[in-house]
């Protein structure tokens, strides 16, 4: 049986991707201050790659305490042997209580496979992490059944307590910039024998437009859109209020926009301080993933969709006829300004 | 020439788009919904079956699951798989992803395979865990997020996804891979493949017996995590809905937009 008090410390999983930090971790990072806090420990920030220590400046200043960085050039690019067993020799050295990592397209490849490999259990994509009063224990809630229960998991007898939390969840907290944190090199001699696949191309998706999940105002297109064309005027509107298109998953089966737009279950969680949905009937798979948006509007022709279940404004009708009215408004009135 | 061997995993899921919401209640309406091989998984088996078309490929299903996961592997069988193995037995029940890992794992170990496939994740549990910590326990090389499976002599290239890119990735076989549903279109069975699947092929049943894995580490008790409570969601407050005409519903939005200082 394991002494769970030989368990100690918030550790976070940093993610970088070109040797720049993904927008999640610093989430976690936040995040993982704030338990920490509850359980008078500290957060420790484990940073994998190679000649990252620019890296550390800022992780200091969302809260971290002390920064783990393991530097070899095979970690330069991700890769899941070398990371996991980096990511396994740390948390085996530290022995942490929380482990926290990112649910990316990274952390829930990287996360199952550290979890198996320590003999510990694994939540996958929380949405809430809090700290039982009582027990100390971490309760990691997440979605299930395609976001229609909510299920909170424990891992009550083996450490570290492991979850991956779902990017755009957890707030970034205010940054402190004059924090510092202990920066400590930890040393593995060995990490290039355990690449055991060859990345042969990297190709990168053309993007050019804003990250949905970074966006402070989304338009939101589905298949009540009609067409490809009439996403235009989501685009339009997009452009006179400074945000970005996001689309529903019929919208992108249909082939009318990215894959990278997708809000939803299996997209993007996104929170920005305006989503409009316009034409999306609002499938619960589509709901999980924006209903925590601070103000929902909602355009549809059918009264009876459930999108209208979560808007703060609904109109019922045709977006197609509404949006360029709506759009031209706008615009003359940020001429004015 | 040696045949190659490839194991598709398998789960048996409620097709979770058919899962409605009672208005009233919030709870789930199981009743009537369909089970389906997770989406997934399905892909992962169509890839198999293409590398069988094409290379001669053999290919074999298994799945860990009740008795009614028999019905998940006549589909694969109708669809061409060769053989299929139901590992199933009360003990293995109440797994969360490091049991049913290291289940179907010691199950895999009983078999000659070069190549593993799972789906990336279930529809009803999303965790995609399983086929990454399938690997860990047999110590295997692991591609997650596949895109595009390609055999290149004794390895397989694969285009593997992120957010903002693809890594084209070679590994030397035996290694595993877990397949996005965006791989492929599944086939459909076919009558003479549906006859096959329960006139001449069998499902294999594997029980608790049959495994060499330790108590420890299957079912419930092999289950490092619990499920401390589960609950549907609370319904957020109704908002205001209004069915104006196209000028109104535009100075009905720019009034919303104003109160709440986005104009």
């Amino acid at each position: 049986m394991l002494n769970l008090n030989d368990y100690k410390g918030v550790f976070v999983f940093v993610q970088q991707v070109d040797n720049k930090v993904t927008s999640v971790s610093y989430e976690l990072v936040s995040k993982g201050k704030e338990l920490a806090k509850e359980l008078e420990t500290s957060v420790t920030a484990i940073l994998l790659g190679h000649k990252v220590d620019a890296l550390c400046t800022n992780l200091a200043k969302y809260g971290a305490d002390r920064i783990v960085v393991v530097d070899d050039p095979a970690l330069e690019t991700y890769m899941t042997e070398p990371y996991v067993y980096a990511m396994s020799e740390v948390v085996k050295a530290y022995n942490p209580e929380i482990v926290l990592v990112g649910a990316t397209a990274i952390g829930r490849d990287l996360a199952p496979r550290v979890a198996a490999r320590v003999l510990t259990g694994l939540t996958a994509d929380c949405t809430k992490l809090e700290i039982d009063p009582e027990t100390k224990n971490l309760m990691m809630t997440r979605p299930a059944f395609g976001g229609n229960i909510m299920a909170t998991i424990l891992c009550p007898n083996h450490r570290p307590q492991m979850a991956t939390v779902r990017p755009g969840v957890m707030q970034r907290s205010e940054i402190n910039e004059d924090a510092k944190a202990e920066i400590v090199h930890y040393k593995l001699d060995d990490i290039a024998a355990h690449i055991n696949v060859e990345i042969k191309e990297i190709i990168k998706k053309t993007a050019g437009k804003m990250d949905i999940q970074d966006a402070k105002i989304l338009i939101s297109g589905g298949r009540g859109m009609g067409s490809p064309e009439n996403f235009k005027l989501l685009d339009n509107l997009a452009e006179a209020l400074g945000g970005t298109i996001a689309s529903s998953r019929a919208a992108v089966d249909s082939g009318w926009v990215e894959k990278d737009r997708q809000v939803g279950q299996t997209g993007k969680t996104v929170r920005p301080n305006l989503y409009i949905a316009c034409g999306i009937s609002g499938a619960i798979q589509h709901l999980a993933g924006m209903e925590e948006s601070e103000i929902i509007i909602a355009i549809n022709k059918d009264p009876g969709a459930p999108i209208f279940e979560v808007a703060d404004y609904g109109i019922v009708g045709d977006a197609t006829k509404i949006l360029p009215v709506f759009t031209e408004q706008i615009k003359k009135l940020i001429e004015q300004k | 020439m040696r045949v190659l061997k490839v194991v598709v995993c398998i789960k048996q899921v409620p097709d979770t788009n058919e899962v409605k919401l009672d208005p009233v209640t919030g709870t789930l309406i199981r009743d009537g919904v369909p089970s389906i091989i997770n989406p997934d998984d399905k892909a992962g088996l169509e890839a198999a079956l293409r590398m069988k078309d094409e290379y001669g490929a053999r290919v074999t299903v298994i799945s860990m699951g009740p008795q009614q996961a028999d019905l998940a592997l006549r589909e694969a069988l109708a669809m061409g798989a060769d053989e299929a193995i139901l590992v199933t037995d009360r003990a293995f029940g109440g797994a969360d992803t490091w049991a049913t890992s290291s289940t179907l794992a010691s199950a895999i170990k009983k078999l000659e395979f070069d190549l593993i496939i799972t789906g990336r994740q279930a529809i009803d549990g999303d965790t995609a865990q399983v086929g990454p910590q399938i690997a860990e326990h047999l110590g295997l090389a692991n591609i997650s997020y596949a895109e595009d499976i390609k055999l290149e002599g004794d390895s397989v290239v694969v285009r593997r996804q992120y957010e903002d890119r693809y890594h084209v990735i070679k590994a030397k076989m035996p290694c595993l891979i877990t397949a996005l549903s965006e791989l492929n279109k599944p086939r459909y069975m076919t009558p003479g493949g549906i006859f096959d699947a329960y006139r001449e092929k069998t499902v294999t049943i594997w029980t608790r017996p049959d495994l060499d894995v330790s108590d420890s580490n299957i079912g419930l008790k092999g289950s490092p995590t619990r499920v401390h409570k589960s609950f549907t969601k609370a319904v957020k407050g109704k908002g205001t809905v209004v069915a104006l005409d196209i000028q109104e519903s535009a100075d009905f939005l720019i009034e919303k937009l104003k109160e709440k200082f986005i104009l």
